[in-house]
């Protein structure tokens, strides 16, 4: 066990990649620093042990990224994702830090690669990480052991004392026992509530249980919880995340990334009523792929189905589970348990719609529906040509975006918009103040970056005064 | 786990892997299983034999046990491996018989020939092992040239049919033809890849083995291995040509050719062996196919043992240890030949054929990939 008696400069509560960022720069800005986190060794890092990815701004080609993205271009892109609910001083801070936190993460043993197979679509926009999110915290950990941070597993922090927005204390559970510790600031990187399925159902009422976690099992939202009731100001609205449609046969946690099913656009997507609810070929992923989870969250027992035929196989990126596969549309309706012949009607309706064009998955192409609600405005062809192939839909969440305020130095607001004198917060706890709503593959982990380092800057700053 | 489920196991893998590939930039592993949606059974051996066990993949995996799904790519494909190592093995009872006591195996089969060398000396003319031998043909005196040479020529040609036999199943059930084999171009990448070690590089960082934190250990007492291995080859190549072409029969002087490769190969041979196994103790349990140990520990310990005795029979050629150290050293080497083709040293056949199929796979179109 570690020294509990010493107050620490800097606890940071949270694993993954804000925490780290925050770790790593108040340590070497000299403070001493305790992390908290509440997983196992094994599943340490939060949602950041799944994710591949960072969105990253970029004027040339720079390591592994193609071309250029300059800062105004991510921007408008933040800017549709999240209609515009969003920050914008805070959104650009995260923009501009995306680069210049490179180097910083190469020098803390990140890793970069090239797109991986099947997103060459990213390859301008997304710095990869070699061997993913898990190989970063990795790096970071190492780092972290070396520069003598202080780090407990299985550690989770059930209380905070605040006082008048001044952190004191925290009581965490350790190994059988609870224990208290001192410290002189505090940094909240402890993700969302997803995982806390009560307060989920909370928000969405009898359909959360519906929901799929995609992310960590182990963000149960105690430290935002604890926060808000301690007199932070809330952002952002319960029932916005980051969702996305996956795989209905997935584990209610930690499927990760092999869940998703990228088949939505190729085909056409059914709700229980065997009748479709949303032009399967409005966008590109991401985007489609985001809004996805929202769509079939609202759709009657929140399930669907993609059904697609053997032209577009090998089309896009296999998910984990295997298809279900039938001779025909009514046979594949039967295995879903689906009416036959209503699913078949939606088909024939849907065929008897495409309008001839030329298809091309890689751009925004030619091939669309006329005279069927709702249109397929791209890559509509006709379902004909067996065998069927269908993959079960849920909402997959990966977190929350309700949230606490901060300024661009992390800093946690209070009630009465003044910041808290030594709270701060990074990464999705901190999110929706960027993100509204909606979702922009990798932005995730430029927000934590971003937010980790400024917080550990922040912090050091604060406990040398 | 019994080959069928072990087989299953790995398939699943697979499409975790296929739908994730996050390590894609580690090694072949992962590009060669992208060019596939399903995975048959020598496709799986095929991508089981690229894998170089370097770790890096599972310490990265985010659905590495206790994760529910199960993946660990390094120490799954390493028991398929031995499953190559075994269906491939020819006679098929050696493998079997091989796998299980590996390390038992090769020290028996090492002790009973230098026994049996030593009391057949004996039982010859005790005075002529025991008393010391000097200059030209003095090692002929104590087994004279054309036993030697009958002795390892026979062996060296089993163990060669026994290569061949392997590798031809290997490819073939691979569906490669023997033609495909012989590209130039595929040849020449795989070659570059394992004489430099490419996939033992943790994509930069250097592998994770033996244990998270990237190292470069294992790859250095690899190259003192194969090198130091080539060099003692090498050394009796020279000593073949010395004593064929030129008609000067060994012992050779210290600055001859075969003994400076001899030396220095032997030296590598001992730090190669000793490195492998000293990291090998200290290897994480979660990566390691235990099933394997033997095999791979039997192995080191005769590659070791013949450089320490071939050393100490080079420095004390001229006392009257020469005759029992001479004995002792072919006994062991004996070992080492016939112990090849059923032990770790397989592994350079199987990996070198799959690395010249990736390379041949990458220098084709890339294949339409399909469910069926």
């Amino acid at each position: 066990m570690i020294d509990l008696i010493q107050t620490y400069d800097v606890l940071v509560i949270g694993g993954g990649n804000a925490a780290l960022c925050a770790a790593l720069t108040a340590r070497e800005a000299g403070a001493s620093v305790l992390i908290l986190e509440s997983a196992p060794k094994a599943f340490r890092g939060g949602n950041s042990r799944h994710t591949r990815n960072l969105r990253c701004m970029h004027d040339a080609p720079i390591h592994m990224l193609t071309e250029a993205y300059p800062e105004e271009e991510y921007w408008q892109d933040v800017l549709k994702v999240t209609g515009g609910q969003t920050n914008e001083a805070l959104a650009r801070q995260t923009i501009r830090e995306s680069v210049a936190c490179l180097p910083w993460l190469i020098e803390h043993g990140v890793r970069f690669q090239p797109s991986l197979g099947g997103t060459l679509h990213l390859s301008r926009t997304n710095s990869f990480f070699l061997g993913g999110g898990k190989a970063l915290l990795n790096a970071f950990y190492h780092s972290a052991e070396r520069l003598g941070i202080k780090i407990l597993y299985d550690a989770e922090v059930c209380e905070l004392d605040i006082q008048d927005g001044e952190f004191r204390s925290a009581v965490f559970k350790y190994a059988g026992a609870t224990h208290q510790v001192r410290a002189r600031t505090m940094v909240a990187a402890s993700g969302g509530f997803q995982s806390n399925l009560a307060w989920l159902r909370e928000a969405w009422g009898p359909p959360a249980d519906n929901f799929i976690v995609r992310g960590t099992p182990y963000n149960k939202g105690v430290i935002l919880r604890a926060l808000l009731d301690s007199g932070a100001k809330a952002i952002g609205d319960p029932t916005q995340g980051h969702c996305v449609a996956i795989d209905a046969r997935s584990p209610k946690f930690d499927g990760g990334i092999i869940t998703r099913v990228d088949a939505v656009s190729l085909g056409i997507v059914v709700n229980t009523h065997g009748e479709r609810f949303y032009d399967e070929g409005e966008d590109f992923w991401p985007k489609r792929y985001a809004i996805w989870g929202r769509l079939v969250a609202l759709q009657d027992d929140q399930i669907a189905y993609s059904i697609i035929d053997s032209k577009a196989v090998g089309k896009f990126m296999p998910p984990v589970f295997p298809p279900v596969r039938a001779n025909s549309i009514k046979e594949l309706a039967a295995a879903f348990k689906l009416d036959p012949a209503t699913v078949q009607q939606t088909v024939d309706r849907y065929n008897a719609a495409v309008r001839p064009g030329t298809f091309n998955h890689a751009v925004l192409d030619d091939c669309a529906t006329d005279g069927v609600t709702p249109p397929k405005t791209h890559w509509a062809r006709t379902i004909d040509t067996p065998p069927f192939f269908g993959y079960p839909l849920r909402p997959g969440i990966t977190f929350t975006y309700l949230g606490v305020v901060v300024d661009q130095h992390a800093r946690m607001i209070m009630q009465d918009d003044k910041p808290s004198t030594n709270i701060f917060a990074a990464g999705e706890i901190m999110a929706g103040n960027i993100l509204g709503k909606g979702y922009l593959g990798g932005i995730g982990m430029a927000i934590g970056a971003a937010f980790g380092r400024a917080a550990g800057k922040e912090a050091a700053r604060h406990v040398r005064q | 786990m019994s080959a069928s489920d072990l087989i299953k196991q790995v398939e699943f893998n697979m499409q975790v892997c296929n739908a994730c590939r996050y390590c894609e930039s580690y090694c072949a592993v992962f590009p060669a299983m992208e060019q596939r949606l399903t995975f048959s059974e020598p496709d799986l051996h095929y991508l089981a034999n690229l894998c170089h066990n370097c770790g890096s993949c599972f310490y990265a995996c985010q659905y590495a046990p206790p994760h529910e799904f199960n993946v660990n790519l390094p120490r799954h494909l390493a028991e398929l491996r031995g499953e190559t190592y075994r269906n491939y093995a020819w006679p098929g009872f050696l493998g079997d018989l091989f796998s299980r006591n590996g390390l038992a195996v090769s020290l028996i089969t090492a002790v009973s020939f230098a026994l049996f060398m030593l009391l057949t000396f004996y039982f010859q003319d005790p005075a002529i092992l025991f008393s010391a031998h000097t200059g030209e043909g003095s090692f002929y005196k104590i087994i004279p040239h054309n036993v030697m040479v009958l002795t390892f020529g026979a062996v060296a040609l089993y163990v060669l049919v026994a290569f061949i036999v392997g590798f031809v199943r290997f490819w073939r059930d691979m569906g490669e033809s023997l033609a495909d084999f012989a590209r130039p171009v595929a040849l020449g990448q795989a070659t570059w890849d394992v004489l430099r070690l490419k996939y033992l590089d943790g994509g930069g960082e250097g592998c994770t083995y033996p244990s998270e934190y990237p190292s470069n250990a294992r790859r250095w007492f690899h190259h003192f291995t194969f090198y130091g291995f080539m060099l003692c080859f090498a050394a009796t190549a020279t000593g073949t040509i010395y004593h064929y072409v030129f008609g000067w029969p060994a012992p050779y002087a210290f600055t001859s050719l075969p003994v400076v490769f001899g030396t220095v190969g032997g030296i590598g041979l001992l730090i190669g062996p000793a490195g492998l196994l000293w990291i090998k103790s200290r290897s994480d349990p979660e990566t390691a196919e235990p099933k394997q140990l033997g095999m791979d520990v039997g192995f080191l310990v005769l590659l070791f043992l013949t450089s320490l005795t071939g050393l100490a029979l080079l420095f004390l050629r001229d006392t009257a240890a020469m005759g029992m150290l001479l004995a002792i050293h072919l006994g062991i080497v004996l070992a080492l030949f016939l112990t090849l083709p059923y032990g770790k040293f397989v592994h350079a056949i199987y990996r070198f054929a799959a690395l010249v199929r990736y390379a041949l796979e990458r220098s084709r179109p890339a294949p339409n990939v399909t469910f069926e």
